[in-house]
């Protein structure tokens, strides 16, 4: 049994799915959760729920919001107190940011965005993709301890169930150092949805879209779905989509359980990007398409014609 | 300024990527060879301050082996100044890469300025450089950076978070800055560029000569193998107009029933 340390990454209070998703994978485990200020009470007790024993909430002067520096320093005061084996977070745009820092000041290793998490007795063995998914390999941690891993959402799954009890909540005050790289001022987006990385749910464009007006029909049935509408790497060198929203090799890889290909023919780099989504559907006039190698339900034919009836039946189907 | 550029050479998008035959690594056999796209990105910024502050040199550093096609011979054809070439495997981790960095530049004698990175190499996909780099440097540094404003040492950077949004960050040089898509467009080498690439220096080191030994390795891979191929799929034919309100409730009702996921 080894002792873990797991990051509880929260968006106004509600903890992200990815974390649960790490806690029911290392339930035999003895697992501390630490969070920043500003968890709900249901966050809290979801936390306990999924085998959090204690959980760990740093408030403090200078962490209100995020900064790299600011939460990395805070988090190396919890961690260094409390001798873990591994520390676990979601591999989040946060996520990916702040942990390497973290590692790196305790010039420990560390893993980035496994897919899936293994042990032989205490030592972690995970799987992770490399070059965007071509191929996969087994990979473990060598050096100092703590050992730092993140995980890529929807790739565990949630688990079935959570028997755990109630986590004591231990309030820490954090202490965010001297903070050189300032945050002045955070400009949100278009979206309101959750970022790509972390949608259950995906309805993609490519360059057959034509033009970024035509991006609402797939931004209508992504509004029924829940989902979050992505672009091929066509699609946003063609100007017909953010960078934000490209979905391949040199944009984000993704793993929802679904994902809707309109348009998109599937080049090497895109498919790369989403190939382990649980179910894919594609929507392509061309039959030779190699989006279609890849689809669960493949449909032949002009996206222009088919999106439209989708949208309305899932709209029934939801209702 | 003394800018540093740290690339990195990956095999293209384009190119299969398959295991070698003990699974030890990648078949690094008939692969094409490009400079990390992200990179590009860095090179671009650089050459941009450099066209604006004319006394700044960019010096390009990349850790990996020797090959005939050299991302570092691009960025100079593009207009950097001279390059750091620390020879190693292609299978480093990114706690030795960093260390391995961290030595070439100071082996070079420069103190940084300013050290561009590109968000993450698209070959082991870790973003973590950047990052670590920082710390073992102590330097500031920002991630995926979609916008750069320098005035003296101070700098104005605007990193893209979750769902496009936008976190605008205030620092001063010197920092880490690692680049994404959307912070410029990258030159292409002019012919002569690339001639005059051919003259300027490469200094080339070992993996000794900067400090890195066995013992830093951090992650250990093993048993590369390729992702399961999924059964093949069901196909629906809806090119005719009155196909497609059939197909599709077909679809919808096999989403639901069959893949469970709606």
């Amino acid at each position: 049994m080894a002792k873990i340390l797991v990051f509880a990454e929260h968006n106004s209070g509600t903890v992200k799915g990815v974390t649960f998703e790490i806690l029911g994978k290392l339930s035999s485990h003895t697992l501390e959760v630490v969070a920043f200020d500003g968890l709900s009470d249901d966050g809290v007790a979801e936390l306990g729920k999924h085998g959090a024993t204690t959980i760990h909430k740093i408030k403090g002067e200078g962490l209100d919001t995020y900064s790299p520096e600011g939460y990395a320093n805070a988090l190396k005061e919890v961690i260094s107190s409390g001798s873990y084996d591994y520390v676990f977070a979601g591999s989040t745009s946060l996520g990916k940011d702040l942990f390497p820092r973290v590692a790196g000041m305790f010039d420990a290793g560390m893993i980035s965005e496994v897919v899936e998490i293994n042990f032989d007795g205490e030592t972690f063995k995970g799987t992770r993709p490399l070059f965007a998914g071509k191929v996969l390999a087994t990979v473990e941690l060598d050096g100092p301890k703590p050992h730092f891993v993140t995980v890529r959402p929807n790739s565990i799954g949630m688990p079935d169930s959570a028997a755990g009890g109630s986590a004591n909540v231990v309030d820490v005050t954090g202490n965010a150092g001297s903070i050189r790289a300032v945050v002045n001022e955070i400009i949100k987006g278009a979206s309101e949805k959750l970022d790509l990385t972390e949608a259950s749910i995906i309805v993609s464009g490519g360059r057959a879209m034509k033009n970024s007006d035509n991006f609402k029909i797939l931004h209508e049935m992504a509004d029924v779905l829940g989902a979050t509408v992505g672009a091929s790497r066509a699609a946003v060198d063609s100007g017909y989509a953010d960078h934000s929203m490209q979905v391949g090799q040199t944009g984000k890889t993704v793993a929802p359980t679904l994902y809707i290909a309109c348009g998109i023919s599937g080049a090497i780099q895109h498919l790369a990007g989403m190939r382990t989504s649980k179910v894919i559907v594609a929507i392509n006039t061309d039959p030779d398409a190699p989006i279609f190698q890849k689809a669960d339900y493949g449909i032949v034919g002009d996206l222009f014609k088919v999106v439209p009836v989708l949208t309305e039946e899932l709209k029934k189907l939801m209702n | 300024m003394n800018i540093f550029v740290c690339v990195k050479q990956v095999p293209d998008t384009e190119t299969k990527v398959t295991p070698n035959s003990d699974g030890s690594f990648i078949n690094l056999d008939s692969i094409k060879w490009i400079m990390n796209p992200y990179d590009e990105f860095a090179v671009e910024q650089a050459l941009q301050i450099k066209a604006a502050q004319s006394e700044s040199t960019v010096t390009v550093v990349r850790v990996g082996s020797v090959r005939d096609t050299e991302a570092l011979r691009t960025a100079m054809a593009m207009g950097a100044d001279e390059s750091i070439l620390v020879e190693a495997e292609d299978n480093l981790d990114s706690y030795c890469i960093a260390k391995a960095i961290k030595g070439g530049i100071e082996k070079s004698g420069k103190t940084p300025d300013l050290i561009l990175c590109g968000k993450q190499a698209i070959d082991d996909d870790c973003l973590q450089v950047p990052q670590l780099l920082s710390q073992m440097m102590e330097l500031p540094s920002v991630s995926m950076v979609v916008g750069f404003e320098q005035t003296g040492e101070d700098l104005k950077l605007r990193r893209e978070i979750e769902g496009g949004s936008i976190e605008v960050y205030s620092l001063k040089t010197p920092a880490v800055v690692a680049c994404n898509k959307g912070l410029n467009t990258p030159r292409y080498a002019s012919l002569p560029g690339i001639m005059k690439a051919k003259r300027k220096p490469l200094a080339q080191h070992s993996l000794a000569d900067v400090g890195v030994t066995d013992g830093d390795r951090r992650v250990k891979y093993s048993s590369f193998n390729l992702p399961p191929e999924k059964p093949p799929g069901k196909k629906f034919e809806a090119m005719d107009e009155d196909a497609v309100a059939g197909v599709v409730s077909e679809v919808v009702g096999l989403l639901r029933n069959e893949a469970k996921v709606i």
